[in-house]
């Protein structure tokens, strides 16, 4: 209908992935076997460094990450859609760059997972929904388009909470993506696919969508690093819309050096994007090694009281380990916090219900035929979109109907404002804050599939920062009683990344070995698979 | 009246058979507000840098932005806002900071399924359009929105219920428009066509549209109620949509007083619904009722930041915008000199031609001839005749070979019929009228030549001369045209008319 075969494909069936998730058959099964390589090429960094000089093509390394998810991911189900082809012809690409003696830049054949709600020329981009289905976009997010210009090595597309909307994953039209760690666990959402990918060693870097806590709190649970941006760092333009006013894309990593290099790549002004703020992207990895003295550190007791006793013990360590680098850290109160969570699933269904509209069934994506085009519209819908989705819609639409406008939608905007003001005073007392990433360490698959109100709390932590707009880094911290990797949140004002970025990375040195996260187990492991890597 | 009324008052017919259409109902007064969507000239559309033009192939000025594809972002083009400034100026309005919203709902011709224009903070409020009977009418907004793709429903009804399929073309979405609402300050049909006919006029000499209403670049829908006179309530209203010219807004607007004031004084309730006009039945028939009007959940655009229209931004977007057509009205009327524009009143001839040549855009043309000594009435006529007939021409028209036409047939030395013959071989070719004249071996009868054919023509007609001089003073003119016939037009039409006067009034001093 609009002429154009990009964005019309067919609907065909799910896309290439891992197998629906049989949750019975999951309960018994734990951890996956550790798997590293040589430690030395477990970090973006690394792998970028090798490539640029020649001791390993960029064409082995993707080929390495390749056989791992044939590996494995059929038990993990990270992604909904392995580019092999697409990604061994990047890496030929790369190699012959690096050949003529180029330096395509500071992700030079490093491999990585993209959530799929960031559109990519010809690959499939689906939001995990049956509405979006065998949609290939006909154009890159510029977020895409940088880590290529980078020299990243895109490897696939990973499985999501339908639309972003959902903490576990589990809302995925495709199947859940199981905890790497833990196979009877969540990995955490909605970026779930990309935490469970680079902790299953998929690939040593990934991006996500952080709109309540979409980046952290998957990263918190799978044991690896998340980051969301101050909002307008990062473009949007490509990122399929959950909730507009909220939505920021943010690197996950093995660790906060990674990190701040996928972050300082995808970061700084994009004109196709008007909330884009009109700045260059700051260093950051610069900043890493600064230390924390004298940096003044606010501990949310709002947010830690919000927490399991195990996972709050982590946070006050992770204090204490601020303070042993020379911070001052004290206790701080803000009680606006705990209207978050309402004002959140106000806004962002509000938006989303908005957003979700153009899913109709008129241009692209799953038709329904019926005798009108309301009828189609209503069937397509129907048919198209999850529970949970057809929930916030429904959400969304109600808050901003009329005679219902001002008591909601109105009020909820009115709490932001406060909750920003909130966190502002705050700041001027401190120079960051620290807080729990996730409530809990990974919770078992299904347990609050039918309660959503329990699920909306996962992100009770987290929302917060999205609300005002700020950074916020999640770092693993040890495990709680379960064994699980717990994240340590560092927030930080408006434009702060460098500071927070300086900050996370002392709370990353200082966090305890636990053989639970995969980047520690990566650490010990022997030397002995790097020839596999290296053939 | 009230709009809470018995509905068993309410359930009769809409369609009552109205009044006369067009003639003022004593006793009743119209309440009218016009909101007319103008779609702005700009390189390319609102929101995404594909071509804004009207009559491409369908589907070919498209991108994923305006086509609404998942992940594509507006970016205001500040073209349209500069526009939408310049309109707010031409209406007086106050420029100001403004917000876009979402109007949410479905439809398949808009690809987001809402559409991206401004609400309770549109960028021009509080204007007003004087109208040229004297007459102003206030503008509540004028404000910055986003046009919508064009449905096309195949099939016997021509409406998207029980069409067999339906074609769209997404070239229109995302052209650029300024959405313009009047006060309720309209009170008939012939009004309202007086008020959206200076608006265009207005709009296009802001630069900001080419004001074509049959490419739909200017579309009008009418709010219409009426109520008793004396009355301060306003009565329940109706919208009218489909008026897609000047014509058709005044009848259906005419058509639609008289059906609520018939269905009202047959003891009916005006229902508030949305009607469509039916330019071939001429008529208005119900299109859907308040209690399906849609529930637009407008919210503010999370995806575009506030336009802060700084006094330097306006100050540049304004530059080079000439005066508005009441002003340039004005200044003709003023060349016409004291005499005249006492004669210039709303309504005369000569205010028709004033009209007539700002609306042309020959005002300029009347007024530098004026400057350079031409008669300024004689100007003005012309223009607003001959000129106005063959508007291509004008360019092949300088103001110099124009004031000397003019002066030319001032002193008489070029008739009226011959100056008009030369004005529009100046106009097809160009040219001098000097040279025209003398090649055409046009000149003027000497007076002394004159008053013996004139004589002639008298004589050769006594009963009618005799009629003449009995005070039949309409048979002058008979006389005027065979002095006309005799000497092919080269005549001096007024020196004829003062010869047969002064023979008149001789063989009146003279009797029998
Ligand atoms: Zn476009």
């Amino acid at each position: 209908m609009t002429g154009s075969g990009d964005t019309s494909e067919g609907t065909s069936a799910r896309p290439a992935g891992g197998p629906e998730v049989d949750r019975a058959r999951t309960q018994a099964t734990s951890a996956i076997p550790p798997f590293y390589s040589a430690p030395r090429l477990s970090t973006a960094q690394e792998i970028s460094a090798a490539v640029i000089s020649g001791e390993i093509s960029a064409r082995q390394v993707a080929e390495a990450h390749l056989e791992r998810i044939a590996e494995v991911d059929g038990d993990v189900h990270a992604f909904n859609e392995v580019t092999a082809r697409e990604a061994l012809d990047a890496a030929d690409e790369l190699d012959r760059r690096v050949a003529l003696g180029e330096n395509p830049g500071p992700l030079t054949g490093v491999p990585i997972a993209l959530k799929d709600n960031l559109c990519t020329r010809k690959i499939a981009t689906t939001c995990s929904s049956r509405i979006l289905a065998g949609w290939r976009p006909p154009y890159d997010a510029t977020v895409v388009r940088r880590v290529r210009e980078a020299g990243a090595v895109i490897i696939g597309k990973t499985n999501m909470d339908e639309f972003a909307m959902g903490s576990s994953t589990e809302s995925s039209a495709f199947g859940a993506t199981l905890n790497p760690l833990d196979r009877s666990r969540v990995p955490g959402g909605s970026s779930g696919g990309s935490a469970a990918a680079v902790a299953a060693g998929f690939a040593p870097v990934a991006l996500g969508s952080d709109t309540g806590g979409s980046v952290r709190q998957p990263a918190a649970m799978c044991g690896v690093v998340g980051v969301k941006p101050t909002y307008g760092m990062v473009s949007r333009f490509g990122l399929i819309a959950f909730a507009s006013s909220f939505d920021q894309v943010g690197p996950i990593a093995r660790s906060v050096k990674d990190a701040a290099i996928l972050y300082e790549v995808i970061a700084g002004h994009d004109e196709a994007d008007s909330t884009s703020l009109d700045r260059i992207a700051p260093s950051v990895v610069s900043r890493l090694d600064d230390g924390s003295d004298k940096i003044r550190v606010g501990v949310v007791s709002e947010l830690v009281s919000a927490a399991s006793p195990d996972v709050a013990s982590r946070v006050h360590e992770a204090a204490e380990v601020l303070a042993s680098a020379g911070s001052m850290v004290d206790e701080i109160s803000i009680p606006m916090c705990v209207y978050s969570l309402s004002a959140y699933y106000l806004l962002a269904p509000a938006e989303a219900s908005s957003n979700l509209s153009r899913y109709d069934g008129v241009r692209y994506g799953l038709r329904v035929d019926a005798p009108s085009v309301e009828l189609m519209n209503i069937a397509t819908r129907s048919e198209g979109f999850g529970a949970e989705v057809k929930r916030r819609i429904m959400l969304g639409t109600y808050a901003l109907s009329a005679g219902y406008y001002e008591a909601y939608y109105a009020r909820a905007q009115r709490v932001r404002t406060l909750i920003l003001q909130a966190f502002e005073a705050a700041y001027e007392h401190f120079d960051v804050l620290l807080a729990p990433t996730s409530p809990t360490t990974a919770f078992a698959i299904g347990s609050k599939v039918d309660d959503p109100l329990a699920m909306y709390m996962s992100d009770a932590c987290t929302i917060p920062s999205n609300l005002a707009g700020h950074p916020a880094a999640s770092v693993p911290f040890g495990t709680g009683d379960d064994g699980l990797p717990v994240g340590v949140q560092v927030l930080a004002p408006a434009l702060a990344e460098p500071l927070m970025f300086q900050v996370a990375a002392v709370v990353e040195h200082g966090a305890p070995h636990s053989g639970a996260t995969v980047s520690s187990q990566g650490t010990e492991q022997a030397s002995g698979m790097k020839s596999q890597v290296l053939r | 009246m009230s709009v809470g009324q018995t509905s068993s008052k309410a359930s009769k017919s809409q369609d009552a058979s109205p009044r006369q259409p067009g003639v003022p109902v004593s006793g009743w007064e119209a309440v009218i507000g016009l909101e007319v969507h103008c779609e702005l000239l700009t390189e390319t559309k609102l929101f995404c840098g594909c071509r804004n033009r009207f009559g491409d192939e369908p589907n070919t000025s498209v991108c994923p932005v305006c086509l609404g594809l998942p992940g594509s972002l507006p970016v205001l083009n500040s073209r349209a806002v500069e526009l939408a400034m310049r309109i707010g100026t031409a209406l007086q309005c106050e420029i100001r900071p403004s917000v876009f919203h979402r109007k949410n709902y479905f439809y398949p011709d808009m690809p987001k399924d809402y559409q991206i224009s401004q609400y309770d903070e549109p960028i021009n409020v509080n204007g007003r359009l004087d109208l040229p009977d004297g007459t102003s009418v206030g503008i509540t907004r004028a404000h910055l929105e986003e046009d919508t793709g064009k449905t096309t429903h195949v099939g016997e009804s021509g409406r998207i219920s029980g069409a067999e399929y339906s074609l769209v073309d997404y070239n229109r979405a995302g052209v650029p428009l300024v959405e313009i609402v009047s006060e309720p300050d309209i009170r008939s049909g012939q009004q309202a066509r007086m008020y959206v006919s200076e608006l265009r006029a207005v709009l296009v000499a802001s630069g900001a549209t080419d004001g074509r209403m049959e490419e739909g670049s200017l579309r009008v829908d009418a709010n219409v109620s009426v109520r008793r006179s004396g009355v301060q309530d306003l009565g329940t209203r109706c919208e009218v949509k489909n008026l897609n010219s000047l014509r058709s807004l005044a009848k259906a607007v005419d058509f639609e007083i008289a059906r609520q004031v018939a269905l009202i004084e047959s003891g009916g309730v005006v229902a508030q619904e949305t009607r469509h006009w039916n330019e071939s039945a001429s008529k208005t028939m119900p299109l859907r009722s308040k209690e399906e009007a849609f529930d637009y959940r407008y919210f503010p655009e999370p995806d575009l930041v506030p336009i802060i229209p700084g006094d330097q931004w306006q100050a540049e977007a304004i530059a080079g915008m000439g005066p508005m057509p009441a002003r340039r009205r004005e200044r003709l009327v003023d060349a016409l000199g004291e005499e005249a524009a006492g004669a210039a009143g709303f309504g005369s001839g000569l205010h028709d031609q004033v009209v007539t040549v700002v609306e042309l855009g020959l005002d300029a043309l009347v007024l530098d001839a004026v400057q350079l000594g031409a008669d300024p009435r004689l100007t003005l006529s012309r223009a607003a005749n001959e000129v106005a007939a063959n508007l291509e021409g004008v360019a092949r028209l300088s103001v110099d070979s124009f004031e000397r036409l003019i002066s030319l047939e001032a002193k008489g030395k070029l008739s009226a019929t011959q100056a008009k013959a030369v004005l529009s071989e100046m106009l097809a070719k160009g040219g001098d009228p000097t040279d025209i004249a003398k090649a055409r071996g046009f000149e003027v009868l000497a007076s002394s030549e004159l008053a013996g054919v004139v004589a002639g023509v008298v004589n050769s007609r006594p009963k009618e001369w005799s009629r003449f001089v009995d005070g039949d003073e309409k048979i002058v003119q008979f006389f005027v045209g065979q002095v006309m016939k005799e000497t092919r037009g080269k005549a001096d039409g007024k020196a004829v008319l003062a010869e047969l006067n002064r023979l008149r009034d001789s063989s009146k001093a003279s009797p029998d």
